[in-house]
């Protein structure tokens, strides 16, 4: 019935020089003993020779073990770092599991066991997945902030600030016969303008942040033969593009994911924007369509002498093109000989970097969404005439409520103890 | 072998008659068990050893609730209330607290009088040990003489008694309270249990004499002019009101504190006990807020028939000829005559963590312990705590279903829960703050929350119920017609009621919802045919104040009620889960939840180890039916 032991390789898969085999739980050492015949000095890189039960030689390997409350997952656990082959891997993972002592970890589990055990808090585990996923470097930055912890703390400092409020408010409630202030109204709103001046600073931006994170939506937009495609592809071919297929978006076949200038975008490609009578394509179409209007930035192409009624507004920030500037003189852009492209390039970045990120560091739709409930549940306690004390005490508990769920601890306690510390509480 | 078949002397025997005493003793009576309550002295039922008040923030729904479930301590406290005072009038009713001075001698009379009227025997005497069989089930108690007396189940209710001292500056006597002994026999039987014992401590002002204070010299603070009883069952005061003075610590009286701070026992080093940081001494005050140039008292007579005043704020336990000097340099009190010497007074207090929700000890089957011995202070924790341990003494004497109250039905559940699960680090009291549903636990729905528990239990006389029922059929009336009829907003603008253009039509009840109201007046204006009570008026109108609220409450209430629903059996094995930290485990094994509630209440549960726990409990008791 113990938390069994589990194991996973922690490096990707395919060949490289090394690959990390990673074990946790009760039995990690165990398993280690089992197959490098020791269990070396916590903490210390010790070179061992693993052996499958049959005494076979699996391979030379460096074997770390860590102790209970000082590892990752804050359970006992070990690391194996193995030669990066296929049947190398397959071969360790195999005699692991035939100890019978650890069975193949689930997706994700080693960071939910540490988030169970306290070794990471919720954004930090947040910040510990989007650094696995930082692709660059604004997005490396901005994850690492928030994995080292500086969300946990900015909620923490909130919290605090709440605490201080809901403790002037108990305060007059619980301890009405004692000396306390009997009206401590303009405390308890000063308090609360300085939270609601910091959820507006958090909330100003993390609409580009989540877009910093998961990609901007740039749309290409043309009439059939506009050059759309050709250009798409020349973007993805110029030396400034990475293209990547990432696991876990949601893409949809016109969307192609490429990084440029460290700006992650998805460009939405509407070249199958036409009308149609097959009910599935036209489905297509409308989302593309959706997607267009809404992303974050548009390039619209034509490849006539006028500009074309296109089926979607141009804004001020979109860019529009006249292509095929090999064949026609005075056009802005060609994909095929690369004319205007580091322009577009450039253009673009501009314009997407200089979209303010704010100063907050909240990049998720569920931070966004229970830091509003906050800022209004305080907005409630704020509002004219204001309620009776013991049910402005209940929203504002309610808020403490969300801005935990961020991080995961306002107790009764807590406020008692504010209240002691800052009153003469003795009748 | 031949069982010798001995009837037991009582079904029940309460050690201690102080607050918690009487309140056990009462209830088990109420349920129909032989009582007998064994105390110091007879003379002493229901003493009031510190403050001359019953009531207040948190503690007047203790009160309420206690008399819903018709204890004592409500009617006894309207016998005595010499000064009554509504706590929170200006906040909402959820918070408001009721609170009375009471006349000790009026008080103890009424107690008296109170268990006088039941077949419960007193019993004089000191009990130094207790019975237990073999399987270390409690059997009965010893008395110092020698003598012993036998029960199916004892409740301690030791008070300040147990291994108590008091100090006075440097001088220290064994005692429970000022000119009386202290449970020191007791208190080594209770050591030799594997129990966790610690200490705490609490103190005590010195006692005045009325008249020598200059009362023209000081603010007063009269009582209300429309009194709100403390039981539901009482429409007025009894007797004589008075009001109280107030007089405020000088720049001088600080200097004379601190100059003698290495006097004070409790400064002195001489006491261990961790005294409560909301009830500091004086000497507290004037170290921890030491910028504050001038504290309150609060200057409250005992009682009508004395000259005894309570001197309430400035607690002490430095030598006498300092509080003389420190009382005497407080603008009013230049001349006071100090007849008791102010003191702190440690004791003993089990751990309540080894406690179940019934108080039941679970160490030693049988044995209940309730009031300061669990280490809470205040008369009103203590009562309820009697109540609470008198119902179940009664229950397993009579192998009746146990009566558990649940943080989401009263405040006595709140505090129980605290107690059994998070144990004390300071005396605890009751707040209001304690309690998470607060709005829908008042102090003045207590009887509608509680009276029909006490019904079923069959706690509850034919008087009360009698009462009871009638004011629920009223209260039913005047809803059933404000509901009657709805007012769309141009309606209600001619009753001046400020209401939005939203096109919504109201019913009655919500329109006295509606903030800023006067609900009475309105009421009968909207509803000229409304012959109510204006107090019934004003309880529905409570009721409908929180409405929105107990709504928006009622899905974290289910969450609780269906997390313990689900009960841990008290034999569970929490080393079969191999995922619980040592520390979780230790908890867990110390506390011994009863159920998945309470379990995630410990202090430092994990939804993970929450998880584990409830799983195996799961396979348990599936493997237990299966083989079974």
């Amino acid at each position: 019935m113990a938390n069994e032991t589990i194991f996973a390789t922690a490096t990707a898969p395919g060949k490289s020089g090394v690959a990390v085999i990673r074990l946790s739980g009760a039995q990690s050492w165990n398993v280690v003993e089992r197959l490098a015949g020791d269990i070396p000095v916590a903490r210390t890189a010790s070179l061992r020779t693993l052996r499958g039960d049959d005494g076979e030689v699996l391979d030379e390997a460096l074997v770390i073990c860590f102790a209970e409350r000082a590892s990752f997952t804050g359970e006992e656990a070990a690391e194996l770092q193995v030669h990066g082959s296929v049947a190398v891997i397959r071969a360790v993972l195999d005699a692991i599991g035939q100890t019978g002592l650890a069975r193949p970890a689930a997706a994700g589990e080693f960071t939910r066991r540490a988030l169970e055990n306290d070794r990471l808090d919720l954004t930090q585990v947040q910040g510990l997945a989007d650094i696995i996923d930082a692709e660059t470097e604004l997005q490396r930055t901005m994850a690492m902030r928030v994995m080292r912890g500086e969300l946990s703390d900015r909620v923490l400092g909130w919290k605090a600030t709440l605490l201080r409020a809901t403790a002037l408010i108990e305060a007059t409630i619980d301890f009405a016969d004692e000396d306390v202030p009997e009206d401590v109204s303009a405390d308890v709103d000063a308090l609360l303008a300085e939270l609601e001046t910091s959820f507006r600073a958090e909330l100003a931006g993390s609409d580009r942040r989540e877009r910093l994170r998961v990609g901007f939506d740039v749309a290409i937009i043309g009439e059939p033969n506009a050059g759309k495609s050709s250009l798409l592809n020349a973007l993805a071919g110029s030396d400034v593009a990475i293209v990547t297929d990432r696991p876990g978006t949601t893409r949809d076949l016109i969307e192609k994911y490429i990084n440029i200038n460290g700006l992650p975008i998805n460009f939405i490609d509407t070249a199958g924007l036409r009308a149609t009578t097959d009910p599935v394509e036209r489905i297509g179409v409308t989302k593309a369509m959706a997607r267009a209007e809404t992303a974050d930035l548009r390039v619209f192409l034509y490849d006539g002498l006028e500009q074309p009624n296109w089926p979607i507004a141009v804004e001020a920030e979109d860019i529009v093109l006249r292509s095929k500037s090999d064949l026609q003189p005075g056009a802005d852009i060609s994909a095929r000989t690369g004319e205007g492209l580091d322009d577009l390039i450039s253009t673009m970045s501009a314009r997407l970097w200089q979209r303010d990120l704010g100063d907050g560091l909240i990049a998720r739709k569920r931070d966004v969404e229970l830091v509003a409930e906050a800022q209004a549940l305080i907005g409630k306690v704020r509002g004219s005439g204001g309620p009776f004390d013991e049910i402005a005490a209940e929203e504002l508990r309610r808020a403490a409520r969300r801005l935990q769920a961020i991080i995961g601890g306002v107790e009764v306690e807590d406020v008692l103890g504010e209240i002691f510390s800052s009153f003469c509480i003795g009748k | 072998m031949v069982f010798h078949v001995k009837h037991s002397d009582y079904d029940v025997i309460v050690v201690g008659a102080g607050h918690a005493g009487t309140e056990a003793a009462h209830a088990a009576h109420r349920l129909g068990c032989r009582v007998g309550l064994v105390t110091f002295r007879k003379a002493d039922l229901g003493v009031m050893s510190c403050n001359p008040a019953f009531g207040g923030l948190g503690k007047g729904h203790l009160v309420r609730e206690i008399d819903a479930l018709d204890g004592l301590m409500g009617v006894a406290a309207d016998r005595a209330a010499i000064q009554y005072r509504l706590l929170n009038r200006r906040k909402g009713p959820a918070v408001q607290g009721p609170r009375v001075q009471a006349d000790r001698a009026l008080y103890h009379r009424a107690i008296t009088a109170l268990v006088k009227d039941t077949t419960i025997d007193v019993i004089q005497g000191e009990v130094v040990d207790l019975r237990l069989t073999e399987s270390g089930a409690v059997r009965g108690v010893e008395l110092a003489d020698g003598s012993e007396i036998s029960a199916e189940a004892v409740v301690l209710t030791t008070g300040t008694f147990l291994g108590g001292v008091i100090h006075i500056g440097s001088e220290q006597r064994a005692a429970g309270r000022v000119g009386q002994g202290a449970s020191v026999r007791l208190a080594q039987r209770l050591r030799d249990l594997d129990l966790s014992i610690g200490r705490l401590k609490t103190g005590t002002p010195p006692r005045l004499s009325a008249r020598s204070i200059a009362w023209d010299m000081l603010d007063r603070q009269e009582g209300d002019a429309k009194p709100i009883m403390m039981s539901f069952l009482h429409a007025a005061p009894f007797v004589r009101q008075v009001a109280c003075g107030i007089a405020h610590t000088t720049e001088q009286t600080h200097h004379i504190i601190r100059a003698n701070l290495d006097r004070s026992a409790m400064y002195g080093g001489q006491i261990d006990g961790i005294g409560p940081r909301y009830c500091p001494s004086i000497e507290d005050k004037v170290t921890r807020f030491a910028d504050k140039t001038s504290h309150q008292v609060f200057l409250e007579p005992e009682s009508l028939s004395s000259d005894v005043i309570y001197p309430n704020g400035i607690s002490t336990s430095l030598p006498a000829d300092i509080q003389v000097e420190y009382v005497q340099s407080i603008p009013g009190l230049e001349a006071a005559e100090i007849l008791q010497p102010g003191y702190a007074i440690e004791y003993d207090f089990i751990d309540p963590r080894a406690l179940s929700p019934t108080l039941e000890l679970g160490e030693v089957s049988g044995l209940f312990l309730a009031g300061q011995i669990n280490g809470t202070t205040g008369y009103e924790e203590a009562g309820a705590q009697g109540l609470v341990a008198g119902l179940n003494a009664a229950h397993l004497v009579q192998h009746t279903e146990k009566t558990i109250f649940s943080r989401a039905d009263s405040y006595i559940g709140v505090m129980i829960d605290d107690l059994v699960t998070r144990g004390v680090t300071e005396p605890y009291r009751m707040f209001t703050s304690r309690a998470e549903y607060r709005l829908s636990l008042r102090a003045d729905n207590a009887d509608d929350r509680l009276t029909p528990k006490g019904l079923e239990i069959g706690c509850v006389g034919r008087d009360r119920q009698k009462a009871f029922d009638a004011k629920m059929r009223r209260l039913h009336d005047v809803q059933h017609l404000l509901d009657s009829r709805s007012f769309s907003s141009h309606e209600l603008r001619a009753y001046d009621v400020a209401v939005s253009d939203d096109g919504r039509r109201r019913s009655g009840t919500d329109v006295l919802a509606l903030p800023g109201t006067e609900p009475v007046a309105l009421a009968r204006a909207l509803f000229p045919s409304l012959e109510a009570l204006d107090e019934d008026i004003v309880q529905v109108w409570r009721n409908a104040l929180y409405r929105q609220y107990e709504v928006r409450q009622q899905n974290e209430v289910a969450a609780l009620r269906r997390a313990e629903a689900v009960s841990i059996p008290e034999e569970f094995d929490y080393a079969l889960i191999g995922s619980l930290s040592n520390e979780l485990r230790g908890k867990l094994e110390r506390v011994r939840p009863v159920n998945i509630g309470q379990a995630e209440r410990i202090e430092g549960m994990t939804p993970a180890a929450l998880n584990a726990v409830w799983s195996a409990v799961k396979r348990h008791s599936a493997g237990i039916s299966r083989t079974g």
